[in-house]
């Protein structure tokens, strides 16, 4: 939708929630080849079964009937996949090559990159790894944008026919505009389809957008879709923490995203497994420092929690206050170890050692990290 | 000697009059020789006024007319903040911090890109800023942990860079410089800009690199040590145990494509002459090993 409102043209197609609404679809778009696919929000669907072109109605409906609700693993969705709630079901096409067509913001030059490959279709992360000379880049300047010699030559690049030349150009010059008034971080159409009957189709795309940039797209609420995303993700965004699921049973609360990093590295490094990353930012709150610990613990798999501080602007009285606070609110039944530096440590510290819970205080990130590692394992 | 800043920089805060500018501007003018150093403030429609005895001004430039400043540092709100860049920049201004967190990128490669060509420094933006100790602090570091010294420090982020800080006070090594860089992915000077300085700084005798998962700046900065440096480097690369696809906190600290990994880095700095650790306790002790050895 998205890139159809930038003049990128794309398959006739109806999204559908369930099987009969797939079947209906199918027969509007008629009698032919039609392509049921999954709609999750990962790359390499084509991989992990959930594209499937078919020729029949009752094709369509088995497929569809595999699909829907089925847990789909690719790549990108981590070993337990995403389940399949919505499906696409659109006009099948006459496909002569399939290109790669990608774009993202490369940090180095600090301008939108526009990368093209021959090789599109599934494999592309593939032909990356291997095969680097057969994707071309392109620099976009952000004075001018992309400028439509460029997109001819790229399209020249990745073996357009000539007469397609146009049509890949101003697909390009779409995507760009997408890109930017989007505020993307990464747009990648692939596979982009030469036809049989001379059109170039964007077949499948896949947009990240820049958090920083919510406050201009309202839009981008709709677009979300809560079923697939972790409900402690959505909470944590929810409250101003930053948290990340992960499989271990350490719970660590942070403040700072490098610390944060560097906690759950350290734990690792001592034999234990975090169960988490979770940076409650500069500006912790007994309020946040609260959700933090009812976020860890909404996780069954955790035997033990790390908090590290380094109080800085933040005093580590304020945040001991905080922890103990949050502590007794949540009941809490697995050990605590923390570990307080910098401003009040001495304060904080007693704070601590005066709420008669049981909580491990640590010298500093190897005391702690060697504490909270055995703690787990009793 | 020092790099970036020192006692004789002369500073005006951008966003003084909101909650952070005036909590910080006070923060920095309590700090060795702040008081000094902040010779005003910009907020726009408040001129004439004054914070705690600093002068405010409507605009950059009247400001750096009015006093001379030749540095300033960014508490702007997001959606604004990057103009306020571009302000500072159109002004002349030597040297800009900007520590305002959640910039769109699309706003910074436009500043950026019209950076092109000027001299003007810029440091961030999401960044704790830069600290020249016993000197002048210019941005949201504690002051209060560093001490004046020989070893120079470099990072992406901010707490853990008060980590490193903390290991060097505790075994009685200053700073010369400490310089925050910031965690997003299109941003002013990197690691390689600030090694640059480093290595021509006399006062700074060793350095501190700390970066984390993403992007390869550190690896560029690697490279060019291991041809130019000429002071002992020790280094320390957060998210060994990030997964990929995952941001971690900081919009650039991601590993996408395989690339920007915490491994990647740091063989590509040992490769370079740069004593690792993948500790991150180890960071102080890793240096006072090298300069000892």
């Amino acid at each position: 939708m998205l890139l159809q409102r930038f003049g990128v043209a794309v398959p006739r197609g109806f999204p559908c929630f369930t099987v009969s609404e797939a079947v209906a679809a199918g027969q509007q778009l008629g009698a032919g080849v039609r392509v049921v696919k999954a709609q999750i929000h990962a790359g390499g669907r084509g991989k992990g079964g959930g594209v499937k072109v078919v020729r029949t109605d009752a094709e369509l409906e088995d497929a569809a009937r595999r699909m829907m609700g089925m847990q789909l693993v690719t790549h990108q969705t981590g070993p337990q996949g995403q389940t399949v709630r919505r499906l696409l079901v659109e006009e099948g096409a006459d496909i002569r090559q399939e290109l790669y067509i990608g774009m993202v913001v490369d940090r180095t030059t600090q301008q939108v990159a526009l990368m093209g490959s021959a090789a599109g279709g599934m494999d592309i992360e593939d032909v990356a790894a291997r095969h680097p000379e057969k994707i071309h880049t392109v620099q976009t300047d952000p004075g001018q944008g992309l400028l439509p010699t460029q997109a001819e030559v790229l399209a020249r690049q990745i073996e357009v026919p000539e007469f397609l030349v146009p049509q890949a150009r101003d697909l390009m010059l779409g995507l760009y505009r997408a890109f930017v008034e989007s505020d993307a971080s990464l747009a990648e159409i692939n596979p982009m389809a030469v036809t049989g009957d001379g059109r170039i189709l964007a077949l499948d795309a896949k947009f990240n957008f820049d958090d920083n940039a919510a406050f201009r797209h309202s839009e981008w609420q709709d677009w979300r879709d809560f079923d697939e995303e972790d409900p402690n993700e959505i909470a944590a965004s929810r409250h101003g923490l930053s948290y990340i699921s992960l499989d271990g049973n350490i719970g660590c609360l942070v403040n700072g995203a490098g610390l944060a990093m560097a906690t759950m590295d350290i734990v690792k490094l001592y034999g234990g497994n975090p169960a988490n990353f979770l940076d409650v930012g500069g500006g912790a709150t007994t309020e946040k420092v609260t959700e933090a610990f009812k976020l860890m613990l909404s996780n069954p798999e955790v035997q033990a929690i790390l908090v590290n501080i380094f109080g800085g602007i933040m005093k580590c009285d304020v945040i001991a206050e905080g922890v103990v606070a949050a502590a007794r609110q949540v009941h809490l039944t697995v050990p605590l170890v923390v570990r307080l530096e910098g401003t009040n440590v001495a304060l904080g510290k007693q704070i601590l050692a005066e709420s008669g819970l049981p909580i491990l205080s640590a010298a500093n990130m190897d005391d702690a990290a060697a504490q909270v590692v055995a703690a787990a394992r009793r | 000697m020092a790099i970036l800043i020192d006692r004789n920089t002369r500073v005006l805060t951008q966003g003084i009059t909101g909650k952070t500018g005036m909590f910080h501007t006070r923060l920095c003018r309590e700090y060795a020789f702040g008081n000094e150093c902040f010779v005003g403030g910009v907020t726009p429609g408040k001129g004439g006024q004054d914070f705690e005895g600093v002068p405010i001004f409507d605009s950059v430039a009247e400001a750096r007319r009015e006093t001379g400043a030749n540095a300033s540092v960014i508490y702007v709100p997001p959606p604004y903040a990057a103009a306020a860049i571009d302000e500072a920049v159109a002004a002349g201004i030597e040297l800009v911090i900007c520590i305002t967190e959640g910039i769109p990128v699309r706003d910074m490669i436009q500043t950026r890109y019209r950076m092109r060509g000027k001299s003007t420094l810029l440091v961030g933006p999401n960044c704790p800023g830069v600290i020249t100790p016993g000197q002048l602090k210019i941005g949201i570091m504690p002051g209060h942990i560093h001490q004046p010294g020989p070893i120079g420090v470099v990072s992406r982020s901010g707490t853990l860079t008060y980590e490193a800080v903390g290991q060097l006070r505790e075994l009685g090594l200053g700073q010369s410089s400490c310089v925050g860089i910031g965690g997003d992915p299109v941003n002013g000077m990197k690691h390689l800009d600030v090694m640059q300085r480093f290595n021509d700084d006399p006062a700074t005798e060793a350095v501190i690199m700390v970066g984390e998962i993403g992007g390869s700046d550190e690896e560029i900065c690697a490279r060019w040590i291991k041809e130019h440096m000429t002071k002992p480097v020790v280094g320390f690369i957060a998210g060994m145990t990030a997964p990929p696809g995952k941001r971690m906190g900081h919009a650039g600290a991601i590993i996408s494509g395989g690339q920007g990994t915490a491994q990647e880095k740091l063989a590509t700095m040992e490769e370079c002459g740069i004593k690792i650790t993948r500790n991150p306790a180890e960071m102080g002790r890793t240096l006072q090993a090298m300069l000892n050895g």
